[in-house]
């Protein structure tokens, strides 16, 4: 057992667990922060998908002892306070376009999908269909389509 | 007004034509500090419509006839209850697997009580034995056999808060109107309806009689509406099971067999692994070696670790081609009548593979089991059987357990059963301490239910621009009905139409579902079932993804040798204006026909079930371009480029959400079509997770998607969450079919390709990563 401090959802946290123990589990059973959701543990569904320093990542796949004191974690639970706002525009359009159906994987994909923004946007170009054919989140109710429309609608409020 | 409940609400006998003119209902107004009204789940119970011509089974008594009368001989009510801050809850006998029938219901409510939809809150049920066969979620019946007992309910409810305001107010009853919460005279003075709660309550129960809205005064029902939990969703407070926080329940995984059913002899090594950091206790079950740990990583980590000697599992040393073996042993025979000489005769012979029902969230479930009682936290859908099983598995009486159910992440019908929840219960035992049990993505395609390998057969025949005989042989690995829809069949064998009660469940089920919605002259269709051994169940829509796909392969074939255009040839032949209308939208806004390169295709199917009608076109592009994209770990193949689906599911409660759910179902229908199957070899599956198990992704969904709901003047709901998948896979099939200009016999179309590197059956589950930080992005 070690001490391991980062930033999670803009507050500094400290927690005692073995070095090798992923970040998501971390997260989830330690912490109690349950929006990041198990749907593999192998980086393959990508539902527990949330930001570090910004970027999108799994941490089902990241050991505790790799993430430094000064790095922030963002879980679907801080995503809102990255603009100071009561919802991110991107859980806007959800809503909006009623996305999620059982909503296992929505937390997943919204994080996906605002690293997804930016990233076509860092590359020079709007959000389209090409970005949206390499997302990887799997969703088993096959929202799909909807998932689509929610991001082109949300990019043009971000 | 009557008080004898046995009679509430029916107006004639079943099989009579619905009277004109409002029905009368009865309902009740229970004792209780704040009002609290309730109706009898009997009144689920549809008028049939007559059908003119010779009919099929299902055309005049279906799934959801069986699964609505099967609720008669129960006496158990359903309860609405108003509060003192003005909003009303339901807790509704039937589970949330994103669906959206907590939102349905929650409409229905608000448009019969008068009050805003956001002020009605829908929670699950706990498990209410008494409620007998009616606390099962599947067939796509919820709102089919909940939508009348709800609306009288809060109907009752509507009634008994003008009469209190009437004594509030000094003004007569009928003067009074409600709207959005609050009663109103015509004066203008007003009482909201929290402000009548306890007023409004009953001393002791009172049978009431009621009318309910007639369609033309609906102004919630049919109006799009989102999510009611929408919300938490985005946000990441949406709760499931293991998102749960129970004292003590330590996370809690099982180390199971390298073959399909293994089971364990011993554990070699019990102690190393009891010394292994965060592990609490390891157990042995039937199923496997539990271990409880302080995470779950921790717990995978001990998984992998388990040193375990195993029993031989059921199907050792067997293979896809084995069980196909089998299969075709069991087929029966086609046997076509006499048939005029010069008739000409289409053939087809079609095989569909092991698929996982596996939703994202894997099973789980909590448990807590004591020396004389238990508590058990799952997403069921049949929790009545579950709390039967689990009582069962740990020796208490079933009034000793208390069965939470949870909304679950999808279900497909995984859920239906209980397997979790019982598995939890055993290794709470086992252990003595609380258990929150997770079964790791791998042990769901290994070890989890599946859609059964099937075979259907067809042979047609056709003379001078009819088709006289339409004969289907389907042939099935076993279904396991056991989650309570079996028993739902025993109860109600006297009431099926002739000659049924005397068919095993499966194939009662098959008689019921099954509708060639053609006019084929002499139509058969027969299921026969073999094999046991294997984990299976009823996902999503049961057998008609397979059965529809295999007629409407055929169609097409008839309709070429008839020298006929499919769409055309459809029309022709279709039995009812609602499928012909809804097939004459898809090929309207899919624009049908229009010019295509080579290589692409359009497709179109339809489907008849559920008291609805479904019609698909898709376009598919099967070009070199398309089919070798390369993406890893992922299958691309052909892609579905368009899809437009129409559905008519009669009264419409949520459009919003029945698009949702067609949307869902072309998903399906893709995945099943082209990309996702089970591969059987040397006594187990091969896929062990999702870069595996190919359900459609994004780089295979269908740029262009458009769903229409058609209008409908029935007055009451059809089934909606199965609805749009067997027409999709279908219109898939026949693109491809087109596109290719070869017909395939096996499903889905890439089961020749094993494209990925198996993972190791010991340990049972793949190793937890660490280079989650160079894939950033």
């Amino acid at each position: 057992m070690s001490t391991h401090t980062f930033l999670l959802n803009g507050k500094p946290v400290s927690v005692d667990v073995d070095d090798s123990v992923r970040l998501l589990w971390v997260l989830r059973d330690v912490l109690g922060v349950t929006g990041p959701k198990y749907g593999c543990g192998i980086n393959v569904c990508k539902a527990c998908t949330s930001h570090l320093n910004g970027r999108a990542f799994n941490p089902c796949s990241v050991q505790i002892k790799d993430v430094k004191a000064d790095d922030e974690i963002t879980t679907i639970e801080g995503l809102a306070d990255t603009v100071d706002t009561e919802l991110h525009p991107m859980q806007e359009a959800w809503i909006e376009y009623d996305v999620a159906q059982c909503g296992y994987c929505q937390p997943g994909q919204i994080m996906a999908a605002v690293a997804k923004v930016r990233q076509a946007r860092a590359a020079g170009h709007e959000i389209g269909d090409a970005d949206f054919d390499e997302i990887r989140n799997i969703c088993r109710c096959g929202t799909y389509h909807r998932i689509r429309e929610a991001i082109t609608a949300a990019a043009a409020h971000m | 007004m009557s008080d004898v409940p046995a009679k509430g609400g029916h107006s004639g006998r079943r099989g009579e034509r619905a009277p004109v003119g409002r029905r009368a209902f009865i309902g009740y107004v229970l004792a209780g500090a704040t009002l609290a009204v309730a109706a009898d789940l009997r009144l689920g119970a549809p008028a049939q419509a007559a059908v003119a011509s010779v009919p099929q089974i299902p055309e005049v008594y279906d799934l959801e006839d069986l699964q609505t009368d099967a609720a008669l001989p129960t006496s158990a009510l359903i309860k609405i209850v108003l509060h003192e801050d003005g909003t009303a809850s339901f807790e509704l006998p039937r589970m949330e697997v994103g669906q959206g029938i907590t939102t349905s219901m929650a409409m229905i409510i608000a448009e019969e009580l008068d009050l805003p939809v956001d002020k009605v809150r829908v929670t699950l049920a706990p498990a209410r034995p008494e409620l007998l066969l009616n606390q099962m979620t599947g067939g796509s019946n919820s709102t089919v056999s909940m939508f009348t007992p709800v609306r009288v309910a809060a109907a009752i409810a509507r009634k008994a808060l003008l009469e209190a305001a009437a004594i509030e107010l000094g003004a007569a009853v009928t003067r009074l109107t409600a709207k959005a919460g609050v009663v109103l005279t015509p004066d203008g003075s007003s009482l909201p309806y929290g402000a009548l709660a306890s007023k409004a309550a009953g001393r002791k129960v009172k049978a009431v009689e009621t009318e309910l809205k007639p369609a033309s005064g609906y102004a919630v029902i049919g109006k799009p509406h989102g999510r009611d939990d929408a919300r938490l969703a985005v946000t990441g407070r949406k709760k499931y099971v293991m998102d749960l926080q129970v004292p003590d329940a330590l996370p809690t995984m099982v180390c199971r067999a390298p073959t399909l059913n293994g089971s364990p002899v011993s554990v070699r090594n019990e102690a190393a692994v009891l010394a292994m950091p965060g592990v609490t206790d390891v157990a042995q079950v039937d199923t496997g070696v539990a271990v409880r740990a302080a995470t779950f990583g921790q717990c995978i980590d001990a998984v992998r670790a388990l040193d375990v000697e195993w029993a031989a599992g059921s199907v050792e040393g067997e293979s896809d081609a084995t069980v196909l073996a089998r299969l075709r042993k069991a087929e029966l025979p086609l046997a076509v009548p006499k048939i005029p000489a010069l008739a000409e005769t289409v053939e087809a012979d079609f095989t569909f593979m092991f698929r996982s029902s596996a939703a994202l969230e894997p099973n789980c479930a909590i448990a807590d089991v004591r020396a004389d009682r238990a508590t058990v936290w799952a997403g069921l859908k049949s929790p009545i059987v579950a709390q039967g099983d689990i009582a069962k598995a740990v020796g208490l009486p079933m009034g000793a357990v208390t069965v939470h159910v949870v909304t679950g992440g999808g279900s497909f019908g995984h859920k239906l059963f209980g397997d979790a929840a019982v598995e939890a219960a055993k290794v709470s035992k086992a252990m003595g301490k609380p258990v929150k049990l997770m079964w790791h993505r791998a042990d769901e395609p290994r070890q989890g239910r599946v859609h059964p390998m099937a075979t259907s057969r067809i042979r047609a025949t056709h003379l001078g621009g009819q088709v006289l005989t339409f004969e289907q042989r389907h042939t099935s690995v076993v279904t396991d009905f056991s989650h309570g829809l079996g028993e739902m069949i025993t109860a109600t064998v006297d009431r099926l139409p002739g000659g049924l009660g005397g068919l095993a469940f499966s194939e009662t089920i098959f008689t019921l579902t099954q509708e060639l919605p053609y006019h084929f002259g002499l139509v058969t269709q027969l299921l026969s079932e073999t094999d046991g051994r294997f984990n299976t169940g009823s996902m999503r829509n049961i057998y008609s993804p397979d059965v529809a796909c295999a007629n409407e392969l055929v169609i097409d074939q008839l309709a070429a040798k008839m020298g006929k255009d499919p769409l055309e040839f459809r029309l022709a032949f279709l039995k009812k204006e609602r499928v012909k209308a809804a097939l004459q939208k898809v090929a309207e806004v899919g624009r049908w026909g229009r010019a295509m390169p080579a290589g692409t295709a359009q497709g179109i199917a339809v489907h008849s079930e559920y008291k609805g009608a479904t019609a698909v076109l898709v376009e598919i592009d099967c070009r070199p371009e398309a089919v070798n994209r390369k993406i890893r770990d992922a299958v691309t193949g052909p892609r579905v480029t368009k899809a437009v689906i129409a559905v008519d599911a009669g009264l419409v409660i949520n459009p919003k959400g029945l698009e949702a759910q067609m949307l869902g179902g072309v998903s399906d229908g893709i995945a099943l079509a082209l990309t996702s199957s089970l591969h059987l070899r040397d006594g187990h599956f091969l896929e062990a997770s999702w870069d595996n198990y190919f359900y459609t992704r994004q780089w295979n969904t269908p740029p262009e998607f458009e769903c229409v709901v058609m209008p409908s003047d029935s007055e009451q709901p059809g089934g909606a969450g199965e609805a749009g998948v067997a027409a999709s896979v279908a219109a898939v099939a026949c693109a491809y079919a087109r596109a290719t200009g070869t017909v395939p016999t096996r499903f889905p179309v890439n089961h020749g390709t094993v494209s990925f590197d198996v993972k190791p059956f010991v340990p049972p589950v793949p190793a937890s990563p660490t280079d989650g930080l160079s894939h950033t992005y």
